[in-house]
């Protein structure tokens, strides 16, 4: 069984009812099991990956039981029926996010795509991709700049062709907040600077960025932008076109569909410039032994066979979502995240780190327990049942910034219920007592 | 007990606490540095050897800073008591003794080796969760790190 709503006027904000709720819960099977001796699992980890629908289980063991062929090449049925699926899960992908199909790259996850992008600039510095590449080519003194919140994923890739092509790494900072110092867009981004890449949404903070002051600013000094989606497509309605950024990265694992699928999102005319990196079958239209011709994208960045299986599973959670609605899927979350914010900043001795209001927030929330490191929290919500995320979650310097070296984060996705916020809550509240730490005023 | 108050003993409690052998040495022959890349946690151990009565080779002391779980600071401060004044010989065995202990998922060691652990058998409860066993080994390994340094140690064969 799917869970559909109603059909809904555009800019629903409406969030789920409990049916609606109950009915997207019975699409999970993960989601009913138990954990650590018959405890209901409460699963507060999306941010790392999301648990998959049985429709996209479904679709991936369809067209292996169904449709399975090579795709793009062939002649018989089965071929045609494989690459037809494989394209219309591009499609899919394509039209949740606002795009054209062309537009979407399939990549094995987003760190593979932005590599992509930050490789063929390498190229294109070495002269490859001819003139059309020339906006991609980097000189020494010229500037990427990136913000002090990004995951590693979008840090060390532009670090690593800083160090390949003599470009200079700069970045916005973060206010005690944790909020991005878009007040810094204008000295941190000059003539200079060439790419800014920066994320959707923190996966440490969930404070949400306002895209359009970084692509304005962007704009202006005729910077490439390059918009990490990973944590905004699964849970608020995104629409790249409207955005205007460059290029866009997402996962399909953090969405509802399969691991080792993802996306590479490019504006038509930015991918037509960009000159491969990844050579070899599938990408090119002529080759002789002396010289290569290479397809269009989004063929010419998918070199080899793919991941067809899996990227028809993102295609199904892409539907997923979209039946149910991004508006309604955000409102949902939008209600979680202030239970949690709320059900955090109740607990003495707890601090989060990053906003504590529910504005142009996601869902995560991450929070430091004074005197109990990250470890022993999340061993502590484990004996619950409750599965956190304990680390730097792949954001070290945003911790160092925000003056801690790990934390916990709770993140919830379209399936978190209320009361799944209410036993994390609880088993929060039994963590400094565990360690013998009590607050003044309490036994 | 739960497995989590299994896991949690008292003695890992009050050594996370009140560790022992923290603060780094003045004086040392070799310092190793570890990090669990998955969580963050630190550890700079130094160890400062001396000559025992009959020409062999002792761990005089071990002094250590870092940050991190209690699982791996209790382990550390475990670690320094037992191997503080003991022959380096010993303090390797206890090494691979402790690090057996973490691949029983919980089961414990023989009779001898847990009269050799001593204090650091109260880790058993560890090796029921996979994702602690580097925790409480990290101390460990800085100090393997730091006596192979010092040339006392030879690196583990392959
Ligand atoms: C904001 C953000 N960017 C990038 C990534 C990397 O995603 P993946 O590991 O799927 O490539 C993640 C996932 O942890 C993320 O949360």
């Amino acid at each position: 069984m799917t869970a559909t709503l109603e059909p809904q006027a555009p800019g629903r904000r409406s969030a789920l009812t409990s049916a609606e709720l109950a009915a997207v819960r019975a699409d999970f099977p993960l989601l009913s099991r138990t954990v650590r001796g018959g405890r209901p699992l409460v699963y507060l980890d999306s941010g790392a990956t999301s648990q998959k629908p049985d429709v996209v289980l479904d679709a991936e063991q369809d067209f292996y039981l169904q449709r399975n062929a090579a795709v793009h090449r062939g002649a018989h049925q089965l071929a045609e029926e494989a690459t037809e699926a494989f394209e219309q899960a591009r499609v899919e992908v394509a039209t949740l996010v606002g795009a054209a199909a062309d537009e979407i790259v399939w990549q094995p996850n987003a760190t593979a795509a932005i590599n992509l992008v930050a490789y063929a600039m390498s190229n294109a510095t070495l002269g490859r991709g001819g003139r059309a590449a020339r906006r991609f080519a980097l000189q020494p003194g010229d500037e990427i700049v990136v913000t002090e919140a990004e995951h590693h994923a979008n840090l060390v890739p532009w670090q690593e062709l800083c160090a390949r092509t003599g470009a200079v790494l700069r970045w916005i900072g973060v206010d005690d907040d944790g909020r991005l110092r878009t007040d810094e867009l204008g000295t941190v981004v000059t003539d200079r600077t060439r790419v800014v890449a920066f994320s959707h949404a923190s996966n440490v903070t969930g404070a949400v960025t306002d895209v359009g002051a970084f692509v304005r600013r962007a704009q202006e000094v005729g910077a490439l932008t390059v918009l990490d989606a990973c944590q905004s497509v699964p849970h608020l309605p995104v629409d790249l076109h409207a955005l205007d950024v460059d290029l866009a990265a997402f996962s399909g694992h953090k969405m509802l569909g399969p691991t080792g699928v993802g996306a590479l999102y490019g504006k038509r005319e930015v991918l037509a410039a960009m000159p491969p990196v990844l050579t070899g079958g599938s990408m090119v239209e002529v080759v002789t032994m002396e010289t290569t011709t290479y397809a269009p994208p989004p063929q010419r960045f998918e070199a080899g066979s793919q991941m067809v299986a899996q990227a028809v599973g993102m295609g199904a959670a892409a539907r997923y979502l979209h039946e149910l609605g991004m508006d309604a899927v955000a409102a949902h979350e939008e209600q979680i995240a202030a239970l949690l914010v709320d059900a955090v900043a109740a607990v003495p001795g707890v601090r989060i780190l990053g906003p504590t209001d529910t504005r142009d927030r996601l869902a995560a929330v991450s929070f430091v327990v004074d005197g109990v490191h990250a470890h022993d929290v999340g061993q502590v919500l484990d004996d619950a049942g409750v599965a956190v995320r304990v680390g730097h979650h792949c954001a070290q310097p945003l911790h160092r910034r925000l003056g801690v070296a790990a934390s916990t984060r709770a993140s919830a996705a379209v399936y978190t219920t209320a009361e799944e916020v209410a036993v994390f809550a609880e088993a929060l509240g039994r963590v400094r007592p565990f360690f013998g730490l009590s607050d003044q005023g309490e036994s | 007990m739960s497995s989590m108050e299994q896991l949690y003993q008292q003695l890992i409690l009050d050594h996370a606490k009140s560790p022992h052998g923290k603060g780094l040495l003045e004086t040392y022959e070799a310092e190793s540095f570890q990090v669990n890349p998955t969580c963050g946690d630190e550890v700079r151990l130094r160890v400062h050897l001396a000559a025992d009565a009959s020409g062999g080779t002792v761990v005089d002391r071990v002094g250590w800073d870092g940050q991190g779980c209690s699982i791996s600071q209790a382990s550390v401060s475990v670690m320094s008591e037992l191997v503080t004044g003991a022959p380096v010989a010993t303090a390797d065995l206890l090494g691979e003794t402790f690090k057996a202990l973490m691949h029983t998922r919980g089961e414990g060691l023989d009779d001898q080796s847990e009269d050799l652990l001593g204090d650091a058998t109260a880790f058993t409860g560890v090796a029921r969760y996979p994702a602690r066993i580097k925790c409480a080994l990290l101390g460990w390994m800085a100090l393997r790190d730091a006596l192979v340094q010092t040339g006392v140690t030879q690196e583990e064969k392959a």
